[in-house]
């Protein structure tokens, strides 16, 4: 029997640009019973194309059913399936803190400066940080800020590039060369 | 007259030509998409959003489509999907916004669990009030996504054609199954050039996979080599309309075979190699031999849990080869050794020169000694009572033989549903419609009114319970308004049977809910026109069968049936195929 451990998968499906896919896809996670850790929605590098990346945990089983399922739904071109040592992926994260809190102690400052991190917006009232990293590093740094009261915290889904060297492109060409041999074959068929 | 006839074609042409230069309404494009689909019957009930789609359907009703009102948006959706399994061609089914839509979704679900092709057109507000919780509206789209193929939503004109299109290709390729078109009123009424182009591809979706022939090699070698090989045959290839290829392939390779319920029928049920119906009220030899198998070759059916029973004890000695049109149903509840993703028709023909001519002559006798095993101690008594009340595989049996397996045969969901799959023996491909994967109560009725006008040469013969009848007895009024010649049993024994079966067994024969109170069903048929007659005693049952099946016009035969008889045998949840219970 396959392995039951729970991990974390980042899967990447590329769709058609139209209204109520997200709906499609999640439901298939939903009727699972698999929570999404986070998910990003964005054009993809090929024209009307759209891309999802979906973060789950769940065992290498359950991602090998739903991994089939999603490619069922008509609108959905691709779907890959990756671990995070398959990927270079990234999480960006903003942290809101009072203005008043920096100019009181130089703590803020070299909290920012060590964990790489960058002042976005600077107001009277509020400063905005960013960070970009992995899920431990924008979590140690709202550890780290926590103390001096962190106003608001967001942090993005995952941007990931895969390190697979067959591309989406490749995969496109050889399913609209798959497209074209069967329409030859259906007008063949219907003619005998 | 050839002149006359070569100005009749002219005139067809310019018909044409004009009707792609001249607008026309969206509800006369969506008509005209329908007819160069091919589509002959539609099945439906109007309602406020869908009215200008009716008021074209007016001019060309009964000339080039024909359309059947029943009395309930689900009767028109089950009416459609029997109509589809009984001709193969994709149903059609309209039906109004809100609850219009809304009642169509048990006839959605159904169709998507049975994988049968059906396109339904649901008429939505104008667009310019979605979303603002106006009269009438729902949103179906997301009602409807968890149980269809695909869905859309049309609010300009102009799309009607190519959406149509898209969704026959959908509904009716690779694994079949229900699409929603959801049509605004203003998209309706708007006018576009009519142009029609047949879908024949679309980027995201290519059902038709070509074999892999390793696959196919590996295959052949598991069987020339098994032992102890079963075939399980399924729905698939009916679908896939492979009913031959199945017989050659069987014929030389000489394994036995046994059907899921979806997949009675695609096998004659007399042929020598024929063991039975699979699952949880199936024949007790195809359900034991499983687990002493050395080789299944899984063929259309994705192992659902009335077939396998507990899934850790299924299929423990055997090798599995899965041929599946489904991706997503390889290896999902199963797992498989081969699988063998592509179209079972061509996967057989494949198979079919790798394999070598063989025969399990003392295999196949196991199968017999289970069949007497079963014979002596359920079916003898279930079909050949000599006293007490009527049972209900006796009538079943007779009408077996009275009609020699060449009916079409409809069944509701229950007891009597076990009873007919068991033991009517099928002689031709499609001749059972029944509601296998959602087994939705009611479906029998209606059932039997799309089979009627898909097939309106065969006789149509409805077994219904006494609780599944009265869920759509409303489709009594289609019958009567289509003077449909159907045949309706009710095996009646005033309990909702299969629930009270599991009450008796389960739950220390508490019947909560279960007793029926039933009306004068014979006096409601005749209010129908509907020639009705109830017996109650085993000397007037062959008399009535003959009678009503010589009938020309609907009629509706009551049987007094056994109160607490059950059906067996029977695998009890959570046991495994080889503790299936012969009493």
């Amino acid at each position: 029997m396959q392995n039951i451990m729970k991990k974390e998968f980042t899967i990447s499906l590329f769709t058609e640009h139209n209204i109520g896919i997200l709906n499609q896809v999640t439901i298939i996670f939903t009727r699972r019973q698999i929570n999404i850790e986070s998910i990003t929605a964005s054009a993809s590098a090929v024209k009307g194309i759209h891309k999802l990346t979906i973060v789950v945990n769940t065992t290498e089983d359950m991602i090998d059913k739903v991994q089939r399922q999603l490619e069922k739904i008509i609108d959905v071109l691709k779907v890959f399936v990756h671990t995070n040592d398959e990927i270079i992926y990234q999480e960006i994260a903003l942290y809101k803190v009072r203005t008043t809190e920096i100019m009181t102690s130089n703590k803020i400052e070299s909290i920012v400066r060590s964990s790489n991190a960058r002042f976005l917006e600077i107001t009277p009232e509020y400063v905005v940080i960013e960070k970009t990293g992995h899920k431990q590093d924008t979590t140690d740094l709202l550890n780290k800020l926590d103390p001096y009261g962190v106003l608001q915290f967001v942090r993005s889904g995952r941007v990931a590039i895969t390190k697979q060297t067959k591309e989406l492109m490749a995969y496109l060409k050889e399913m609209d060369e798959a497209n074209n041999q069967s329409a030859v074959n259906s007008r063949q068929s219907t003619k005998e | 007259m050839i002149h006359q006839l070569s100005t009749t074609f002219q005139k067809q042409d310019n018909m044409a030509k004009t009707r792609k230069k001249e607008k026309i309404t969206g509800a006369k494009a969506l008509l005209y998409s329908l007819i160069e689909e091919k589509v002959e019957t539609i099945f439906g009930y109007p309602g406020g959003a869908i009215m200008p789609i009716y008021n074209e359907l007016y001019d060309i009703e009964d000339k080039k489509l024909k359309h059947i009102l029943t009395r309930h948006e689900q009767g028109a959706a089950h009416a459609a999907q029997a109509y589809a399994m009984v001709t193969g061609k994709t149903g059609v089914c309209f039906a109004t916004s809100g609850p219009g839509a809304t009642n169509l979704v048990t006839g959605i679900a159904n169709a998507y669990l049975d994988s049968v092709p059906i396109v339904f057109i649901t008429a939505q507000v104008t667009s310019t009030l979605i979303g603002s919780d106006a009269f009438q509206e729902t949103d179906i789209l997301g009602i409807s996504m968890p149980v269809t193929k695909w869905n859309y939503q049309i609010t300009q004109a102009e799309d009607i054609p190519e959406i149509i299109s898209k969704a026959f290709y959908i509904a009716g390729s690779g694994r079949p199954g229900p699409v929603v078109i959801d049509i605004t009123k203003d998209a309706q009424m708007q006018t576009l050039a009519f142009n029609y182009q047949k879908c024949t591809s679309l980027r995201s979706y290519n059902p038709n996979i070509p074999l892999n022939p390793s696959d196919i090699e590996s295959a052949a070698i598991l069987i020339n080599h098994a032992r102890k090989p079963l075939i399980l045959a399924g729905h698939g290839i009916l679908l896939s309309k492979a009913g031959k290829e199945l017989m050659a392939f069987v014929e030389k390779t000489g394994i036995p075979v046994a059907s899921t319920l979806l997949g009675l029928s695609v096998f004659p049920s007399k042929h020598p190699l024929y063991t039975g119906l699979l699952g949880m009220h199936g024949n007790f030899g195809p359900n034991i031999k499983t687990n002493e198998a050395d080789l299944l070759i899984a063929i259309g059916m994705r192992f659902d849990d009335r077939v396998t029973g507990d899934l850790k004890r299924y299929a423990t000695n055997a090798n599995i080869i899965h041929i599946e049109i489904d991706r997503s149903e390889l290896n999902k509840n199963v797992e498989v050794d081969i699988e063998i993703h592509g179209n079972a028709k061509e996967a057989l023909i494949a198979l079919f020169d790798q394999v070598e001519a063989n025969s399990y002559p003392e295999w196949l006798s196991e199968f017999k000694s289970c069949n007497k095993i079963e014979a002596d101690k359920v079916i003898k008594k279930e079909c050949y009572p000599s006293q007490g009340e009527i049972k209900m595989g006796e009538i079943v049996n007779l009408i077996s033989e009275k009609t020699q397996g060449e009916a079409i045969i409809i069944t509701d969901v229950g007891q009597h549903q076990m009873a007919t799959a068991r033991y009517y023996k099928f002689n031709n491909p499609n001749s059972l419609i029944t509601s296998g994967g959602l087994g939705t109560m009611g479906f029998g009725l209606p059932a039997a009114i799309g089979a009627k006008v898909g097939k309106p040469d065969v006789p149509v013969i409805a077994f219904i319970g006494d609780g599944g009848f009265q869920m759509t007895i409303q489709e009594l009024g289609t019958i009567l308004q289509y003077k449909l010649p159907v045949k309706i049993i009710i095996l009646n024994n005033n309990y909702l049977g299969m629930v009270r079966q599991w009450q008796e067994m389960f739950f220390d024969k508490r019947y909560a809910s279960t007793k029926l109170v039933n009306p004068d069903f014979i006096k409601i048929a005749e209010g129908y026109d509907i020639s009705a007659k109830q017996i109650k005693e085993r000397e007037n049952l062959e008399i009535s069968i003959d009678e009503m099946l010589s009938c020309k016009k609907p009629c509706l035969l009551e049987i007094m049936v056994e109160k607490e008889g059950n059906i067996y045998p029977m695998i009890e949840p959570g046991s495994s195929v080889s503790e299936i219970k012969l009493c």
